[in-house]
């Protein structure tokens, strides 16, 4: 991209999927913006070809000092925290686990990515029926054979178990991200800190740490928008009961089960708002790691 | 302090043999250095006395005492790598400061050591950056530096200088031979460069295949090669090695002459050929002649500039009292 012409180049030949990209994002975006300022009530006959009627910001406010706003935000943070926690922790582990050289190798990490594949909705059932539920579940059937009283998952730990299931999709991610960074590390600057007289714990804290310091940074910033979004294993496990109603399980509650297109806009416009306070102090507390 | 001595060591990967049964010993204060073609087991040797690597079986005692299963951090020895392996993420302060802080030394003192380890390389002025914002050779000397903060009892270098251009490389070998003068610390230097090994040594190791093919100083190794290996491995350009009725002449399978031991002369020569490619350096000329019915190739090194040409015939004349006489298994003939 040196010379002027070549520049101009690019530039054509970027301009249809910046316009593509443009139109995507910033059309629903309008839209939602537009319709958090109406009451729209399509159960109560309001219609967009009669005009909707403008209510200025009466959808922000209800939305907020709804008592559900609140603990849905808080539920919201507790989960992607949650998540990124217990993936970041073991997907480290699991990576140095696989990086050492053993026995099936290949079929191993086959096995550690297929979650990934698995769809969330699929996922969350098997989780439900086949280890979470109360008088079947394999859980239970553990907890029984330990001679204690089988946990009614979904309903007493229900925060707790959506995090479990969660994670348990999103840890290959993290362990693929993190185990390419691993391998990526020179064994010399291992065996120098060795030589340096760095017990295992030193190793670890000292070299291979700073070293995966990028990718976590990478893991924790995709996870975080695909997490503030998650939505399936709500729908499938509680249904947004047992405070595991999140920021976007309430608005698709007030839109679709509440039909009120208005208020589920603005709580549409507090979402991306959230998403963005989380996304500054991520850049924050870890961007600085994208830099050097 | 710095004897090192392995006793009857072997190193097999799987199946590989790559050291068979080796006897060594590096006196205190020495400057050795092994060289060897690539992949000869030079690192891996290297890496036995280090402890990265377990042996086989056999010895390592250093200093008279077993260290055959002792970690590295216990031998006392500090090794710099080829690729230097600096810590990217700290600064050259604290990569220098690592071994000192990893054995719990106190603060003032790693101060006062990193500053005159820092001072002794020059890099005083860069210790608060990050490796990634330094050249190859303050990289190296960082490497360096780690090094000899921990004063060890002996240094093990592995091609440190393979990754520097050909001039830093002149640099850093004096260098690194002044340091050895100070510190008077055994080093053990591996390289397959033998201008490094003759220019830098006490004691040159020559290894082929993992085996020990000749131990002596530089001198020893170019004047009295014990075999055609070692001849044609130690001296540049390289010796040139003739079969066949040349050598029957001499009574011996094979015989070598280097090539600044044949004299251009104007006529009536030993022997005659044309001129192959001819490398003007100015202060000498090397030919690499043709068609002397010896070899494919003969080198031949001129003092000074002489204006012969590609294609030119040359009359060549040996120096009788200089030709080494090998046998059948290549093994020097006295
Ligand atoms: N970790 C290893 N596993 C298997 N073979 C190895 C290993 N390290 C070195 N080798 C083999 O040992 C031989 C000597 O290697 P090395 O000591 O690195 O040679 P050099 O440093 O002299 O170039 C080579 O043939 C190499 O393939
Ligand atoms: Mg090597």
């Amino acid at each position: 991209m040196a010379t002027k012409a070549s520049r101009s180049a690019a530039r054509m030949m970027m301009a249809p999927a910046v316009i593509l990209l443009l139109g995507w994002m910033l059309i629903p975006l309008v839209l939602t913006l537009f319709f958090s300022f109406k009451k729209f009530l399509p159960l109560r006959g309001d219609r967009w070809e009669n005009g909707l009627e403008w209510v200025g910001f009466e959808n922000y406010v209800r939305f907020v000092s709804s008592s559900a706003f609140w603990p849905s935000v808080i539920t919201t943070l507790i989960i992607v925290g949650g998540v990124l926690v217990i993936t970041v922790c073991l997907g480290i582990l699991l990576a140095m686990l696989l990086d050492q050289p053993m026995w099936g190798q290949g079929i191993v990490r086959i096995l550690v990515i297929a979650p990934f594949f698995v769809m969330p909705t699929v996922s969350a059932l098997v989780w439900k029926n086949m280890f979470m539920d109360a008088n079947n579940g394999l859980f239970s059937h553990l907890w029984r054979l330990f001679g204690a009283e089988p946990v009614s998952w979904l309903s007493e730990a229900s925060l707790p178990s959506i995090i479990l299931i969660v994670s348990w999709q999103w840890l290959p991610f993290a362990t693929l991200i993190l185990l390419t960074a691993i391998q990526s590390l020179d064994s010399e600057q291992l065996e120098a800190a060795e030589m340096d007289g760095a017990s295992p714990l030193a190793r670890f804290g000292h070299i291979v740490l700073p070293h995966l310091s990028r990718a976590v940074t990478i893991v924790i910033l995709i996870q975080t928008i695909f997490l503030l979004s998650v939505f399936a294993e709500i729908f499938v496990t509680t249904g947004g009961a047992f405070g595991s109603r999140t920021l976007t399980y309430l608005i698709f509650q007030r839109v679709l089960e509440s039909q009120n297109v208005g208020l589920g806009s603005a709580g549409g416009v507090y979402a991306i708002i959230l998403a963005n306070i989380v996304a500054i102090f991520l850049m924050r507390i870890v961007g600085k790691n994208l830099d050097t | 302090m710095g004897k090192i001595e392995l006793k009857q060591v072997t190193k097999r990967f799987g199946d590989a043999e790559v050291i068979p049964p080796l006897d060594l010993t590096i006196h205190d204060g020495e400057f050795t250095v092994f060289v060897g073609p690539s992949g000869c087991g030079k690192s891996t040797l290297l890496r036995l006395i280090a402890g990265l690597e377990d042996i086989t079986s056999g010895h390592i005692e250093i200093d008279g005492k077993d260290a055959t299963t002792l970690v590295p951090a216990k031998r006392g020895l500090a090794m710099v790598f080829q690729s230097y392996a600096l810590y990217p993420h700290m600064s050259v302060r604290k990569n220098i400061a690592f071994p000192l802080k990893m054995a719990k030394m106190d603060l003032a003192e790693i101060d006062r050591r990193v500053e005159g380890a820092a001072s002794v390389l020059n890099l005083t002025a860069y210790l608060d950056r990050r490796p990634g914002q330094l050249s190859g050779g303050q990289r190296q000397r960082v490497a360096i530096g780690r090094a000899i903060v921990r004063e060890p009892s002996a240094f093990l270098f592995d091609e440190p200088l393979s990754n520097l251009d050909a001039a830093l490389r002149v640099g850093m070998r004096m260098e690194i031979s002044e340091l050895h003068k100070k510190l008077d610390t055994t080093m053990i230097y591996v390289t397959h460069d033998q201008v490094e090994a003759m220019t830098m040594a006490d004691k040159i190791v020559v290894l082929q295949a993992g085996v020990i093919e000749q131990v002596g100083s530089p001198l020893e190794l170019y004047r009295a090669p014990r075999n055609t290996f070692v001849a044609g491995f130690i001296g540049s350009p390289k010796m040139n090695l003739l079969t066949g009725p040349e050598a029957d002449k001499h009574n011996a399978h094979t015989i070598g002459i280097r090539p600044e031991h044949i004299d251009v002369v104007q006529s009536d020569g030993v022997w005659q050929g044309t001129v192959g490619v001819a490398e003007h350096l100015g202060s000498d000329t090397f030919f690499h002649i043709h068609n002397t019915g010896l070899a494919e190739t003969l080198t031949v090194r001129a003092i000074g500039d002489i204006s012969l040409r590609h294609g030119d015939t040359i009359h060549l004349s040996p120096r009788m009292d200089e030709f080494h006489r090998f046998d059948k298994a290549g093994l020097r003939i006295a």
